[in-house]
This record gives C-alpha cells, sequence and structure tokens, in this order.
C-alpha cells in the first residue's frame, strides 16, 4: 500500500478547517440569555440593606450573552478542531493515551456519588469511603507495597507527596540530606518536584543503552543523597534491568528509591514495584487506569509507599473498622500533612477503580503485554526507515530520531506536523532530551493492528517524501483546521484574554 | 556574519566591547542562531554589582531558556530597554541593536583573558562540530 | 499456575482489539517467538509468578450492580436536601454542559501540545482565561489550577518569587482550613512561615493585628467571603497591608456575580476554587482551581497560558505560550511542577459562565445573597438561635445553637436535611457551631422547612 497526501488531497472536511470559530465573547449580542433560573420564591429586599454597595459590583462588563443554541453550536464547532483517542491512534509518547470506556463515565455520574459532599459526616458516606478503601487495596496489589495515598491529584502532585515523605522520614533521622539523584532521561516534573520538595538535584547521565550504570550510581550516592528519582521502564521505554541493584545500593546509604510511574502500563500485572526495592512510586491514573484525559486533566496520581514511610503518609487515611464500617483518620503524628482539600479527585478515583474492575487481573496483565507487542511492532516496522537512537529492547514505547532525514532538512517537527495530514496525532516530539530530534511512539494496548499498520504506513511515506519532496514535509500541515502558528509572536507581544 | 575583531569572546557565547572602561555586554550572532527566535530577555537591574562569571540574566526562545553570564565584574550601569518591547532585536542585530547590559568594570584587565574574534571562531567551529 | 496465553481467544477483552491471529502475525513481524520473551528485559526475580489477587474481570452489569450499590450507602444531595457549603456547593449545572463534555473531541483528547488539531481545546482556555480576567478585575489568567487549596499554595510561591529575603507570608485565620494545612504542607521544606490573623466579632479580619503582622511579611492573604460566610472588606485590607503582594481567595466562585472583584480593590493575585461554578461537589473532586494576576506578574505564573497568534496563512490561532515558565523546559527552576491539570473542568466552567452570561452570573448571585438574607431572618426568630457572626455574608452563614452542632444535625439528617458542617471539626471554642449553606438551588420551602426542623431539634433537645 501507498499512501499519498499531496497539498489538495485532504482527509478532512474542507468545510471545517475553512470556518475557524469566533470566540464566545464574539458571539456575544445584547439581550440574548443561555439560562433560566426560578423566579425568586422569597420576599426580595432592596440590595443595600442586605450589602453595601462598597462592597458590590454593578456589572461585569463584557461577559457574555448568547443562547442555548449559541453555546451548543460554538462548544460542538470548537470541538471539531480537535483530534482524540476516540478518533484515531493518538500515539503521544509517556501519556498513555488509551482507550476511555463509557462505563466509567457513568458511574461516576451516579447522583449517590456526584452529589455527597466532601465534609458530610462518615456516616453518610460510607459507600464513598468503602469505595476509596477498596481501591487503596487493589493499589497496594497492584504496587506490591502496603500503603498508598489517594490525595495527590495528578502525577506530579503524587511526585511531590513521595518526595515530601521521603524529606520528612529522614528529617526524623535528623538528617533530611541535600540532594535527590534524577537521570538525564528524566520527565521535567521529576526536578521541580524535588526543588519544591526543598531538595537540589543532581542528573545523573544515562550509559548507552539509555540507562543507568550502576556505578554511576554508586558513585554519586552518599550520605547527602535522598533519593533516586527514576522512571521504570525509563522514557525510552527500556526497563532498568538492574532495579533491585539500584535499591540496594540506595538502601545500603539510607537513601530511598523513588518510581515515577508514568510507564505504568508497560508492566502492569507482570511486575510491581515494591518486588523491585521501590520506596516510592506514583501512578497516573489518567494513564494506565484510563480515567479520560479531559484535553490536560483532571488525572489522579495516588502515591504507593514502603513499610519505613507509611507513617509520612498524607492525612486522612482511609480505614476500615472491624465492624466494616469506613473512617477518616488523622491520627497521623508524623503525617506531611494534607496536600489537597477534601479528598483528592475522588471522581477520578470512580473511573479508575471502574476501570481496574472491568479488566481484572487477567486484562491488567493483557494491557501490559499488548500495549508491548504494539509499541514492538512499530518499532520493527519502522527501524529501516527512522534512526532508533537506543537500541536496547523497549517496552511500550518507542524512541526514534530524525538523523536519517535531517540530511534533507527535514526534522521532527516537519515529521511530527506531515503526520498530521495523514489523520494521526503526532508522537511526543523532543522528548525525551537525551535523544536529539527524538520522536516518542506510545501506541498503547488500545489499537487494532490495521490501524498500527496505517500509522506505520504514513510513517514510512513521509519517509519517502522526505527523499522525494522535502518540501512537502518542511511545510506540513496542509490539511489541518490551522497551519503552523508564529509561536515567537504569541510569546513576544503575549495576548492572553480577549478585550472588547 | 563575520565576528567583529574589536570585541572579546566568552565561552558562554557572551560578547564585550570596552570602551575606557564601560563594557557592553550582549551575545554573539552564533548563540543568537543556536537559540532560534528571541522571545524575551531578562536583564538585571541597573546598580547590580556583580562578578564574572555571576548569572546577568536569561533569554528566552519559545521553547529554551538559556542563562546569561557576565565575563566581567562591576556595576551595571544601563540595560538595553528596548529588548523589553522588541527582543526580535537579538536576532536581527546582536553585535549592534541587540546589545543587552553595559557594565563599569571594576577591572579591565579581565577583558583580556577572554577570546578574540579568531579564537572564538575556531571555538564555535568546534563546539558545532559535534 | 499456568498464565493465561494472550493469543487464545478466550483470553481477549472487549478494550483490547488485538487477539489471536494478529498476535502471532505481529510476534513473526517482530522476530519474536512469543509476548513473554518481549519482557525479557525484566528480570524473573522481579516478576509475578501468578496473578494480582484483585476482583474481576467484571461486565458492565457487574460494575453497575456493584458501584450502584456503593453510591446507594451514601446519604448525599441526590436523596436529601442540602444546606452544606465550606469550600464544595450545590448549583444549577446547565444540562448542555454534561452533554456536551462527553464530546470524545473534549473528553479523549489531551493537552494541546500540537496547536494545528487542537484548536477546540486551545480556543476555550483562551476564553476560559477571559471570563476568569473578567470576574476578577484582574489581567492574565492560566489554563488551570489543582484546586483552591493547592492555587492558594502557588499563589504564595508567586509572591515570594517577586521579592528576596522576606520568608513570611500572613493569612487571615478565616481562609478555608484545607487551605491554610495543604500551604503548610507545601511549605514545610522552603522556610516560609505562615502567620494567621484572627477575626473580630463581626467575622472579618482583624485589621490592627494584620496590620502589625505585615510589616516584615511579603504577601497577605484573605479570604472572601470567608470560611465564616462573611465578606471581607478588600480596600481595609489593603489600607492595612501597604507594599505587599495581596492575594484573595475565592471559595465560592458565583459570588464574584455580584460581590466587588478585587482586582479594583488593590489586590495583586486571585485565586479559588471554580466548583461552584455548576460543577457537581463529587466528594471533593475533581475541581478546577484558577489564578488571575496583574499584567506585571504574568511571567511568574504556574501553570499553562494559551495565547493568540496567527498561522502561517495569517489565521487567528491559539497556542501554549509563555512556556519557558514551566517544568518541561526550566525544570528544576520552574514556576511550579504542575503538568496535567483540569482541562475539563475549566472547559465545563467556561460552559457554564457563556450560558450564564452576563445577566445569568448575576442573577445566581443575587438569588444567594436574597435568600441568604431570608434565611438569616428566620433563624434570627427562633429562640436560643444565635447567628454569632454580622459581618455581610454572601450564602453562607455561622448558626449557633445551646447543644452540639452534631446533635443538632444529626436531628436535621431524620428530616432528610443535610443542615450543616460542624465548625468544632476546624476550630477549638465552636462546639456548637455549624456552617449553613444557601443556593439558588433551596426554594423557600426548603428553607422554611430547615427552620422549623431546627427549631424542633433544638425544642426536642431541650427537653
Amino acid at each position: 500500500m501507498t499512501t499519498t497526501v499531496d497539498e489538495p488531497t485532504t482527509q478532512r472536511d474542507v468545510a471545517q478547517k475553512s470556518a475557524t470559530e469566533p470566540l464566545i465573547f464574539e458571539r456575544s449580542k445584547k439581550g440574548r440569555r443561555g439560562y433560566q433560573l426560578p423566579t425568586l420564591d422569597v420576599p426580595e429586599q432592596a440590595l443595600d440593606s442586605i450589602l453595601p454597595a462598597s462592597l458590590r459590583r454593578e456589572e461585569i462588563a463584557d461577559e457574555v450573552e448568547v443562547s442555548e443554541v449559541d453555546v451548543i453550536r460554538h462548544f460542538t464547532r470548537l470541538s471539531k478542531l480537535n483530534v482524540s483517542i476516540d478518533a484515531g491512534l493518538y500515539p503521544l509518547g509517556s501519556c498513555t493515551m488509551k482507550h476511555n470506556p463509557r462505563i466509567n463515565e457513568e458511574i461516576a455520574r451516579t447522583p449517590g456519588f456526584a452529589w455527597s459532599h466532601p465534609l458530610q459526616a462518615e456516616h453518610q458516606v460510607q459507600g464513598n469511603l468503602e469505595l476509596l478503601w477498596h481501591l487503596e487495596q487493589t493499589l497496594k496489589e497492584i504496587f506490591g507495597l502496603p500503603r498508598v495515598t489517594l490525595q495527590p491529584v495528578a502525577g506530579a502532585h503524587g511526585e511531590l507527596t513521595g518526595i515530601l515523605m521521603v524529606h520528612k522520614a529522614l528529617a526524623k533521622t535528623g538528617n533530611a540530606r541535600k540532594y535527590i539523584l534524577i537521570p538525564d532521561s528524566a520527565h521535567g516534573t521529576n526536578p521541580a518536584s524535588a526543588a519544591f520538595a526543598g531538595y537540589q538535584i543532581k542528573e545523573l547521565k544515562s550509559n548507552a543503552r539509555g540507562t543507568v550504570d550502576l556505578s554511576t550510581l554508586e558513585a554519586a550516592v552518599n550520605e547527602d543523597v535522598a533519593a533516586l528519582m527514576i522512571t521504570v521502564p525509563n522514557t525510552l521505554g527500556v526497563f532498568e534491568s538492574e532495579i533491585k541493584a539500584m535499591a540496594n545500593i540506595l538502601h545500603a546509604k539510607g537513601a530511598y528509591l523513588y518510581c515515577d510511574g508514568a510507564n505504568l502500563n508497560s508492566f502492569v500485572g507482570i511486575a510491581r514495584p515494591g518486588d523491585m526495592g521501590i520506596d516510592v512510586i506514583h501512578s497516573n491514573l489518567h494513564k494506565t487506569f484510563s480515567t479520560p484525559h479531559g484535553g490536560g486533566g483532571p488525572g489522579a496520581g495516588p502515591v504507593g509507599v514502603s513499610e519505613s514511610l507509611v507513617p509520612f503518609l498524607p492525612t486522612p487515611t482511609i480505614e476500615r473498622r472491624e465492624d466494616g464500617t469506613f473512617y477518616c483518620d488523622f491520627s497521623h503524628p508524623d503525617s506531611i500533612g494534607r496536600m489537597r482539600a477534601f479528598h483528592g479527585n475522588f471522581n477520578v478515583l470512580v473511573r479508575a477503580l471502574t476501570y481496574m474492575r472491568s479488566m481484572g487481573p487477567t486484562g491488567l496483565r493483557r494491557i501490559a503485554q499488548i500495549a508491548v507487542l504494539n509499541a514492538n511492532y512499530i518499532r520493527a516496522r519502522l527501524r529501516k526507515a527512522y534512526h532508533l537512537p537506543y537500541d536496547a529492547p523497549s517496552l511500550h514505547e518507542v524512541v526514534f530520531s530524525d538523523k536519517l532525514q535531517t540530511p534533507k532538512d527535514v526534522h521532527t517537527l516537519d515529521i511530527a506536523k506531515r503526520l498530521m495530514d495523514y489523520g494521526f496525532h503526532p508522537p511526543t516530539i523532543y522528548f525525551p532530551l537525551i535523544v536529539s530530534g527524538a520522536l516518542m511512539i506510545e501506541p498503547t494496548e488500545s489499537e487494532p493492528k490495521e490501524e498500527l499498520d496505517a500509522f506505520c504506513e504514513a510513517m514510512l511515506a513521509i519517509a519517502r517524501e522526505t527523499e522525494e519532496r522535502p518540501e512537502l514535509v518542511r511545510s506540513a500541515p496542509h490539511t489541518t483546521p490551522v497551519r503552523r502558528l508564529d509561536e515567537a509572536r504569541a510569546a513576544r507581544q503575549p495576548i492572553l484574554r480577549w478585550r472588547k | 556574519m563575520a565576528t567583529p575583531e574589536d570585541n572579546r569572546y566568552a565561552k558562554s557565547h557572551e560578547y564585550v566591547h570596552l570602551e575606557g572602561d564601560v563594557a557592553t555586554v550582549g551575545i554573539t550572532d552564533y548563540a543568537q542562531k543556536e537559540l532560534g527566535d528571541v522571545v524575551f530577555v531578562e536583564l538585571p537591574q541597573v546598580g547590580s554589582q556583580l562578578d564574572a562569571g555571576d548569572e546577568l540574566g536569561s533569554i528566552e526562545s519559545v521553547k529554551a531558556v538559556s542563562e546569561l553570564f557576565t565575563p566581567v565584574s562591576g556595576e551595571v550601569i544601563e540595560i538595553n530597554e528596548a529588548l523589553a518591547d522588541n527582543p526580535a532585536l537579538v536576532n536581527t542585530d546582536a553585535w549592534g541593536d541587540g546589545w543587552m547590559v553595559r557594565i563599569k568594570c571594576t577591572d579591565v584587565t579581565e577583558v583580556d583573558e577572554l577570546m578574540t574574534a579568531e579564537e572564538y571562531d575556531e571555538f564555535i567551529e568546534k563546539e558545532s562540530a559535534h | 499456575m499456568t498464565l493465561p496465553d494472550p493469543t487464545a481467544s478466550s483470553n481477549s477483552h472487549r478494550y483490547i482489539s488485538n487477539a489471536g491471529e494478529d498476535i502471532r502475525e505481529m510476534l513473526d513481524t517482530i522476530g519474536v517467538e512469543s509476548v513473554d520473551r518481549l519482557f525479557d528485559t525484566i528480570p524473573d526475580a522481579v516478576k509475578l509468578k501468578g496473578l494480582l489477587d484483585i476482583p474481576g474481570p467484571w461486565s458492565e452489569i457487574e460494575s453497575r450492580r456493584w458501584f450502584r450499590g456503593l453510591a446507594a450507602r451514601n446519604k448525599s444531595a441526590a436523596d436529601h436536601v442540602s444546606f452544606l457549603g465550606g469550600g464544595a456547593y450545590g448549583h444549577y449545572q446547565p444540562a448542555v454542559i454534561d452533554q456536551l463534555l462527553l464530546r470524545a473531541e473534549w473528553l479523549t483528547a489531551y493537552t494541546p501540545y500540537q496547536p494545528e488539531v487542537s484548536q477546540g481545546t486551545l480556543q476555550s482556555i483562551f476564553e476560559y482565561q477571559t471570563h476568569q480576567c473578567l470576574l476578577t478585575g484582574l489581567d492574565v489568567a492560566n489554563a488551570s489550577l489543582y484546586d483552591g487549596s493547592t492555587a492558594l499554595c502557588e499563589a504564595v510561591l508567586l509572591a515570594e518569587r517577586l521579592q528576596k529575603g522576606k520568608k513570611k507570608v500572613v493569612f487571615a485565620k478565616s481562609i478555608h482550613p484545607h487551605y491554610i494545612e495543604t500551604v503548610r504542607t507545601y511549605m514545610q521544606n522552603l522556610g516560609i512561615e505562615i502567620v494567621e490573623v484572627a477575626w473580630n466579632a463581626d467575622g472579618r479580619v482583624n485589621l490592627d493585628e494584620l496590620r502589625a503582622a505585615s510589616s516584615d511579611a511579603f504577601a497577605v492573604a484573605v479570604q472572601s467571603p470567608n470560611f465564616l460566610g462573611v465578606i471581607e472588606d478588600y480596600d481595609a485590607i489593603a489600607g492595612a497591608t501597604e507594599g505587599l503582594t495581596r492575594i484573595s481567595v475565592i471559595a465560592e466562585a458565583t459570588s464574584m456575580g455580584v460581590l466587588a472583584p478585587p482586582g479594583q480593590h488593590g489586590f495583586d493575585v486571585c485565586v479559588g476554587e471554580g466548583q461552584a461554578w455548576g460543577i457537581p461537589p463529587q466528594f471533593g473532586g475533581p475541581y478546577v482551581g484558577f489564578m488571575v494576576v496583574r499584567d506585571a506578574l504574568k511571567r511568574h505564573m504556574p501553570g499553562r497560558l494559551v495565547g493568540e497568534t496567527v498561522d502561517v496563512d495569517g489565521r487567528r490561532a491559539y497556542v501554549l505560550t509563555l512556556a519557558t515558565r514551566e517544568q518541561h523546559i526550566r525544570r528544576g527552576k520552574a514556576t511550579s511542577n504542575i503538568c496535567t491539570n483540569e482541562a475539563l473542568i475549566a472547559l465545563a466552567a467556561n460552559m457554564y459562565l457563556s450560558l450564564l452570561g452576563k445577566e445569568g452570573l448575576r442573577e445566581v448571585a443575587t438569588q444567594c445573597l436574597q435568600k441568604a438574607a431570608y434565611m438569616r431572618a428566620k433563624l434570627r426568630e427562633i429562640h436560643s438561635v444565635e447567628l454569632p457572626f454580622d459581618g455581610p455574608v454572601y450564602n453562607e452563614m455561622v448558626v449557633r445553637t445551646p447543644f452540639p452542632a452534631e446533635v443538632i444535625l444529626a436531628d436535621l439528617e431524620h428530616e432528610k436535611i443535610l443542615g450543616g458542617i460542624p465548625l468544632g471539626t476546624f476550630y477549638d471554642g465552636h462546639a456548637n457551631d455549624f456552617l449553613v449553606a444557601v443556593t439558588e438551588l433551596n426554594t423557600r420551602e426548603q428553607i422554611d422547612q430547615y427552620v422549623a426542623a431546627l427549631s424542633a431539634a433544638i425544642s426536642r433537645e431541650r427537653r
């Protein structure tokens, strides 16, 4: 099969791309309304008698006036300018863009969950507390760790939670230490979270496999090091086979092993972090456990910990009494405290537990198996056309570079943009930083072979176009609602809001 | 564009143009090309006292940020206000209107430690070969 | 035990397409004989020997049965009349919003890293940012933060970055107690001291203490309406805190429909919780934190910002901008570690603010004000009920009876009323006080029933 998309040949609806949608503020017309409230049923008092004028505003100047029809049209048209996982492969590496089952959405909307209030008395919310308790039990089993906090609401929030626990545990021994070790292949959130937890960062160089050498780690670990933060498998998709030895090196010096669980999808049900000697791990539930990504959240980032960190978990923890009732336990004197108001992103946790139950032990294992199979299939099909900077066996994602294309002055950005013309969301690009011109592809277990083949055909076609018609690739995309943007202009003279 | 002979250069790609004891500091044309479209330049306050090697500010492109270091010690006596509204000057005229700060040097001999134009050209040739 | 063979069709799963023959073909292409071989880099010593010990796999039928069973064990606003607030409010959610949120293009996309195929999300964020600016009277809003409590953490960190040397921030004690606790957690290793200033008899922050505490601080934060329900006097607070970065915290976002915007009354930063914009209370999350600042502070902002630009054909378009502040570029020196935020909830808020619009936001706020005023007047008629704080309120108030709050609230629960939040949970010396909120969802009849039930409960306890 040969696929070629030329400038005039569009895979998208031409009418759709030509009509960019005005801002909702530009649709506003005086006198329109999009809501109705019941008529005020209490005797109306003069506003001045309730609230002095100095505390009030006269109006919300420039706020919109639109009808319900306007709003539906607007947000429906806007939505059509997005691509999404429901429409096709969305191989954004490190993001685990998998199928989002709708039963999760339905269950999260059950009125008893949706309309329960976070400050209700415990006896009124036994269903919620039981659900949280079961989710913790399930995550404990998945992690192989004795306790899990469900409070963090995103991966980065979990990282901060975990490193604060490490800090407090070490401080308790008299020395909180100074440094967190982070490999140069890490996500940017790792150093940022470590810094906000009060640490300085020491970067570890990756070896030729893209992993961390034991000798590098050994040389870096001393009594000033609080923890190593490592992504398993790393951002190249390569598993740190020496993970247990790494844990031993750290533990021998009293330091902790933190695992960024962003890539848990590649080994869930196959191996457990706790069995690897990992002391702390966060899991991005919107990734591995398919609560939807929602255009950038909400997520959740529960954190599992080893026995020595249990006393430092955020409060409250959810506990079961002998009579089978559940309660919030605030009596943890060494706790780092509360990471967020209320109970975290409860209704994201509901979706995640629904997903875990839908999968069960066999399904979770199958997730990892097929995610890794799919990634390796892409790797096998594309490795002749694209440079593989690290050829160590990879699990759920594969990282190529633009090295074979740069002689034609075609770069990763161009390849990514050209993929859009073929109807695919691009992979993660220019990450990890240790690969020049990285293309990080994570297909997930959801994708059928046909979709993977179509993606591979598109990538191969782009490689051919690079040889034959590089300008076509350099000037892509050609068929999207808008084409390449002037990002420098956006940053030089920022326009960050509409003004009348 | 030829590297001006009357400047001296640091390995971190700043240039110094000395007149009397006042050093005008900017980044080289090579550096601006490596950065791409400059979108923001953060500069120190006038009156700041700096030692050679101190962080002077930062230069941002759309997707990168680079720290700017002072190659000389002294007091910042002027900053290029025009960069606030027009950071693109760094791209269009790195040697001229894209200058960044003027420093009253406490020790002008520090400038002698820096590279000449010829040495800098050799330096970037080696660097870009990597 | 034997582990399931991934190629056996009996082991396929409805969410995972590839099975049977496809798997064998793909293994051939890869050049390995089994799926297991793909995991050779994971040492046997750490591999599971069997399956995880967890329930499932469940069909949708089984999931519905179990989860609905759990939900049925809650008592909630779904089957009770609710007067609960305390940072999570029951407001009207137009039906349109949830229907639109379920569109795949919103629900199943991710962060708009690639603007050419994400203009929907980007433009919506730009609109959301604009709503925040109009409501708060400030200049620049970000794409969202986790919630109100963490937004306050980010505001304190931002204010600290604006200056050098000072390490003290002054908080009104009447800021939501969970927010203060969260800030203390965030700041525990950063050497930032948090000083709390008490409230007066009217429930407003004590200005003399505030002034005194402010002398060596870098920022001040107050919440309005505060946790006691009382509206603070922004101008007076600004007058008492010269030279500080002033942070306004808003936990009841609909209040902005009628209350003076902080940006026009001396405040530099406004952070808060957007849940009241029609997001169900859902046991505390997901909600949406917001942050709006003066223009001069925009480069210190945490989180994502969307800006306007043009494409190569000159068409207006939107893009993530000023990204060099963020963790993926500046790593350990970023303005925040935030990455995934609350985009879908921010989208819901944009829809809500657009549907309600200029008139609706005012009408919701005015109804809240009027109903709270009506309820206060009715409560005052009950002998032995006190409203201990007489400062102006929006839609929430502290109610005091001669009996422990839990006892009274349990009595109300018998009448199918979720009657309030005990204040003694948060503050010493308030065992008989509870927080009561009323919104446009509460009818006059419900308020009258509440007052009658409370009156009866007090009589009952008196006997």
